[in-house]
């Protein structure tokens, strides 16, 4: 869906997303990672379980709720990737996986 | 290390709240600015601290201007609390803030909101799958992270910003597969008469016009009035049909950037109690305000576009009026110094403003794409409530959106009815024959940024022993 702009350099941090290890760049929001990374949906409804992406990347729909070093509910675009940082997507109201 | 008191407190650090505490701090006041992201300029000017000289380049010279506004500030003095989100204000200027997993409370004399904007959130069939995504999300990216789609993306909408992100994305070496526009025909006559006015600020137009001679030049497929936009896809977006003269056509693409134009944010105003009047031009909710941006709550004022829409510049000059207004308010100003000081910014916000009505009612969205005319469309995206649901509820005679959102559960969901509650006025009125105004706003409660009970609970810890 995505891709980098080669020209945009910038230091490495290492997370993972899922479980699998990925290099994000330093500085940037956790949204940004997984789009980067090709990830579909970062969450599935507590409703009916229905796949979701990231929609707005400013703080206001809060469709991109993933679980973050365990914590649930965490907005993806208003987080910056921290090394080792464990992302995951979150199921319904709060569980990982 | 923040306060528990300061004379004025500045929320966001787009143009308006960046130009407003350079100012106050200019006149020696002890100015406290709290913005939820971690660097300022807020959504507009993006990454502009950290952009590379090619990508401030590609992302043109309007976003280059960011640069003085942010260099100001930095040199002015004001206290700059980044990563800051406010969750609570009273009407009595009790500020509760969350820093670092932290909460706070605080008080000001003089609380300037500038919160900015957010895209008009207009749903429509398929608008909840994964690869619909905002335009302003697409900018984001780009300006913030250097990220782009991939080739094939398709941009649909209206309004200024959709042009200036399909030109952006010429320069950056996008393949664009279509510009669907959904701006209504019978909005270029109705437009007509607002001309003469905007050609007072003929920079804009002239600058739409460059943007759109470059897409024609790069033969960008760019379709005009289409209607009845839809986005297809299991489990996530693979292609987007519409109507356009008269035919039905389909796009395979597996990213839809759309954009519908921009409304206020006024979650703070509206969680503090002031007043706000519905704006028929500008199809939004906006808090009434004086001509220094005094709302109706003593000692709290708005500057920018979450006062109503009036673009990056307008909010500089905004800004700086309310600080001036904060400034008097506080006694650092008498009138006449306050009105003298003014003069230019008032000159040049109104010169600024004279493209407006031209631009509201060209890139005005229709009714019926507002009114949510498929029934089975979510309107709730957080609670999943549909179009049909919200008329269901119409139809029984609730009439009001707080009744719709008490008996659907539409809006209670985690953005709090921020996605939600400008499409369920618009189907009420279309339902009822009343005005979006008679509908009513949702009832802002705090915490209007999330916080756990953890988090509430250590701001009195002897209480939780």
């Amino acid at each position: 869906m995505f891709r980098r702009l080669d020209s945009d350099g910038g230091k490495l941090v290492q997370v993972t997303i899922n479980g699998e290890p990925v290099q994000a760049r330093r500085g940037e929001t956790v949204a940004a990672a997984v789009l980067a990374q090709g990830l579909t949906h970062t969450r599935t409804t507590p409703v009916s379980g229905a796949p979701r992406a990231p929609l707005c990347l400013m703080g206001v729909c809060y469709e991109c709720l993933m679980v973050i070093d365990g914590r649930p509910n965490q907005r993806a675009c208003m987080e910056t990737v921290r090394e080792g940082m464990r992302i995951e997507c979150q199921q319904g109201a709060g569980e990982a996986g | 290390m923040i306060k528990t008191h300061y004379p004025l407190v500045i929320i966001g650090a787009g143009p308006a709240g960046l130009a407003a505490a350079s100012v106050a701090a200019g006149q020696g006041i002890e100015v406290a600015l709290f913005d939820q992201q971690s660097a300022p300029g807020g959504q507009i000017y993006r990454g502009i601290e950290s952009v590379s000289a090619q990508r401030a380049e590609q992302l043109g010279a309007d976003y280059r201007r960011g640069g003085e506004l942010v260099r100001a500030f930095r040199s002015s003095g004001a206290q700059y609390f980044p990563d800051t989100r406010v969750w609570s204000l009273t009407p009595g200027r009790e500020i509760g803030l969350l820093q670092q997993g932290r909460a706070q409370m605080l008080t000001a004399d003089q609380v300037l909101i500038a919160g900015g904007a957010m895209e008009r959130p207009v749903p429509f069939p398929g608008w909840t799958l994964p690869g619909v995504m905002n335009a302003g999300a697409g900018q984001i990216l780009f300006k913030a992270h250097g990220i782009v789609p991939a080739d094939g993306v398709v941009l649909a909408g209206s309004g200024p910003l959709l042009l200036l992100l399909a030109w952006q994305y010429l320069h950056a070496g996008v393949e664009v597969q279509a510009l669907l526009d959904v701006t209504p025909m019978v909005n270029h006559l109705s437009a007509l008469p607002r001309l003469p006015r905007a050609l007072l600020a003929r920079h804009y137009l002239t600058q739409g016009l460059f943007y759109k001679r470059d897409l024609k030049r790069a033969r960008i497929s760019t379709l005009h009035n289409i209607s009845e936009l839809r986005a297809h896809g299991d489990a996530r977006l693979q292609s987007v049909s519409f109507r356009h003269r008269g035919r039905r056509e389909r796009l395979e693409t597996e990213l839809l950037l759309v954009h519908f134009g921009v409304i206020p944010a006024t979650q703070l105003t509206q969680v503090a109690g002031c007043r706000h009047d519905w704006d028929a031009g500008q199809q939004c909710w906006r808090p009434r305000l004086d001509a220094w941006g005094q709302t109706s709550v003593a000692g709290i004022l708005a500057a920018g576009d979450c006062a109503g829409i009036g673009g990056a510049r307008a909010a500089e000059h905004a800004g700086r009026l309310s600080a001036l207004q904060a400034l008097h308010a506080l006694g650092r100003l008498d009138t006449a110094s306050r009105d003298r000081l003014a003069r230019q910014d008032r000159q040049w916000m109104q010169e600024d403003l004279h493209i407006r009505p031209f631009l509201e009612s060209f890139f005005r969205i229709s009714d019926a794409m507002l009114q949510v005319p498929d029934d089975d469309t979510l309107v709730c995206r957080c609670e999943e409530v549909s179009a049909g649901a919200i008329r269901a509820a119409a139809a029984q005679g609730h009439l009001d959106s707080n009744q719709v959102k008490f008996l659907t559960r539409c809006g209670m969901g985690p953005c709090q009815g921020r996605q939600c509650a400008q499409a369920v006025g618009h189907i009420i009125a279309e339902a009822s024959g009343k005005t979006v105004a008679e509908t009513g706003h949702y009832r802002e409660r705090p915490p209007v940024n999330p916080l756990t009970l953890a988090q509430l609970a250590a701001l009195y810890p002897e209480e939780c022993e």
